[in-house]
């Protein structure tokens, strides 16, 4: 057994407080009876029921999940998609330019995208409004879908794609049949990367959006600057704890999965 | 009664499965095929055999259509393959490393090929269980391929590529991936499912023993070009150049000058010893260079010189390999010369007859050894 270390336990405590300190002071406060932020006056959920009243925020809310899960969706095929061609194209002329391209907007500042959105808007003619803001999203977070597709599909071994040709697939079939399903879980991480990308970005979309729709993250951060209230410090709490239970899920399903394997894995081993 | 061989390679008659015109293959700079002709007959389990690199593999996907021909032609049952893709040809190949699709089950897997061909379901179910009768995979049909043991994976790739009772079936080294015991039995496996289903087999491989026991035909690759092809006991036994004789098996190699005599050669290898003789189908000029192959099973060891034997040599034993069955003396001649002597252990390693730094002398019939131009 190993020994117990002052050393490592107050490099640990010293991580975690700087990780986690802000974030629970902000669920501390949002059970607090006072209106004003920073003083204690005892626990209560008023603002939990405030902000069920409060239609601007619930707007916001509802206007962030359409646009999340729309663009998520489109940047999750067009990156996929990207993702297959610069994998599985072979050489042709400029693949390394490509490359590149697609992921330089990984490392564009997020002003500069939001900036040449805006002006691409404009310059066409496009009414500023939820439409324009999915078209933004789509655009930077399909970067990060590619990415994370791409390097599954390094990893994939071509000769099963080859092997569904040999029986009789059209090249689409064996997109569908057997890469697809195979790469799945890294479709699904990078729609739920572009999908967390865009509920919480607050550049690109101050830039894209119109009068006729605004997201939470603008949503809160205007409201910010009207001073603190806590009916934000409750909606942030919801968000943190929807945030957790997603993450939590996740990895116990992998966990499992992957336990599961090794089990099978072993049985099959020892019937051998 | 006379039985018939099995041989259309040597019937005029015959119309040959596969016939590669011609064949050059380049990627880039490389020529990884260089103008090959070949005909490979029905029913045929022919091997092709050669180091890594050697252009075997791109031969085989050359014939299943996922490499395309740069000058040439293939044809399969007499039809150019050249614009036929992949999935529209009547050949299956079973990958190297098996390509198994991990989320499909082993019956699945099987049925994958006849679902495309959009066969009725009652049919492909009878289809199924015959091939998972003929693998002995019935009690794993619903596992998937990660349940399984490396050796019923093996037998879940078979079963697949040959659901479609292709005309064709490539496999691509199909035993690599397996343990040697397993290896042998599973080659026996083979042949006998090649002989009940009548598919003709076209197999890659590095192993030659594997080679030489499942093949009606080996062909001996080297760097994209075909060197010998024939039956595993005519490249044993009458390998064309010194690269054959070499890769199949152990061989010793003599260097020197033939001399016409009666019905066959003698061969000076040394200053001041007596020539060799062998008699050879092929045929020499006065003086030519050449090299005596000579198989360490076929060269005796004794200790006094046999009175009987064509050729005989004195030499001393540097080394011995004992493998259980057979051992093999590495016996040194006075110029200098290693030559490998395989015997029989017949009697018991205690009462063996020779050891080490013993003299002794190494003898062959004129018919042993194979004569063959520089």
């Amino acid at each position: 057994m190993r020994r117990f270390s002052w050393f490592n336990a107050t490099s640990l405590t010293l991580g975690f407080a700087f990780l986690y300190l802000p974030m629970i002071i902000l669920i501390i406060y949002s059970f607090n009876s006072s209106r004003l932020v920073t003083v204690w006056a005892g626990f209560s959920t008023q603002w939990y029921g405030a902000l069920l009243q409060n239609e601007s925020f619930l707007d916001a809310a509802w206007v962030t999940v359409q646009v999340a899960v729309a663009s998520s969706t489109i940047a999750t095929v067009l990156g996929t998609m990207g993702a297959y061609v610069l994998v599985r194209g072979g050489r042709f002329m400029g693949r390394t330019v490509f490359s590149g391209m697609i992921y330089a907007p990984l490392v564009m500042p997020e002003v500069i995208t939001g900036l040449s959105l805006l002006l691409l808007f404009i310059g066409i003619g496009l009414d500023r409004g939820i439409f324009t803001i999915v078209l933004a999203h789509t655009t930077f977070s399909m970067c990060f879908v590619s990415v994370v597709v791409s390097s599954r599909l390094v990893s994939f071994d071509k000769s099963l794609e080859e092997a569904a040709l040999d029986l009789g697939c059209t090249p689409f079939d064996a997109f569908r049949l057997v890469t697809l399903p195979i790469i799945a879980p890294a479709v699904i991480s990078g729609w739920l990367l572009a999908f967390t990308l865009s509920l919480d970005d607050l550049v690109i979309a101050s830039f894209t959006a119109g009068p006729s729709a605004t997201t939470l993250p603008i949503r809160i951060f205007s409201a910010v600057r009207l001073g603190v209230s806590p009916e934000i410090n409750a909606l942030s709490t919801i968000m943190i704890a929807i945030v957790t239970i997603g993450v939590i899920t996740a990895s116990i399903i992998t966990k499992r999965n992957s336990l599961a394997q090794q089990r099978d894995e072993q049985a099959a081993a020892r019937t051998a | 009664m006379a039985q018939t061989v099995f041989a259309p390679w040597d019937d005029p008659q015959a119309k040959p499965l596969i016939q590669f015109r011609n064949v050059t293959k380049r990627f880039g700079e490389f020529t990884a095929i260089e103008n090959l002709t070949q005909d490979i007959y029905e029913r045929e389990f022919f091997s092709l055999l050669g180091p890594s690199g050697c252009g075997k593999t791109t031969l085989m996907r050359m014939l299943a259509g996922f490499e395309n021909v740069t000058e040439g032609q293939i044809l399969i049952a007499g039809q150019d393959m050249a614009n036929v893709p992949p999935n529209k040809r009547a050949v299956n190949m079973m990958f190297q490393s098996y390509a198994l699709f991990p989320h499909l089950s082993v019956w699945e897997n099987i049925a994958f090929g006849l679902k495309r061909e959009g066969k009725p379901k009652a049919e492909i179910d009878a289809r199924v269980d015959e091939m998972l009768r003929l693998t002995r995979l019935v009690k794993f049909a619903k596992r998937k391929p990660h349940q399984i043991s490396g050796g019923q994976r093996q037998r879940v790739a078979l079963a697949r590529s040959l659901a479609k009772a292709p005309k064709l079936l490539l496999l691509d080294e199909p035993l690599g991936a397996l343990d040697k015991k397993l290896r042998q039995d599973t080659q026996f496996e083979l042949m006998d499912i090649q002989e009940k289903t009548g598919t003709t087999f076209v197999i890659v491989t590095h192993d030659q023993e594997e080679a030489m026991t499942v093949s009606s035909r080996v062909a001996v690759m080297d760097e994209g070009r075909i060197i010998q092809v024939a039956t595993p006991a005519q490249i044993y036994e009458a390998p064309n150049c010194v690269y054959v004789a070499d890769f199949i098996g152990e061989v010793n190699i003599i260097d020197g000058v033939a001399t016409s005599d009666g019905d066959g050669y003698r061969i000076a290898w040394a200053e001041g010893q007596e020539p060799f003789f062998a008699k050879t189908p092929n045929s020499f000029s006065e003086g030519q260079r050449c090299h005596i192959a000579i198989r360490p099973e076929k060269v005796a060891i004794s200790a006094e010189r046999p009175d009987d034997m064509a050729n005989a040599v004195e030499g001393q034993i540097i080394d011995i390999a004992y493998l259980g069955n057979i051992s093999t003396y590495h016996v040194k001649l006075t110029n200098g010369q290693m030559i490998k002597a395989q015997a029989a252990n017949t009697r018991r390693l205690s009462r063996r007859s020779f050891t080490w730094e013993d003299r002794v002398w190494l003898s062959w019939t004129d018919t042993a050894a194979v004569v063959l131009e520089s």
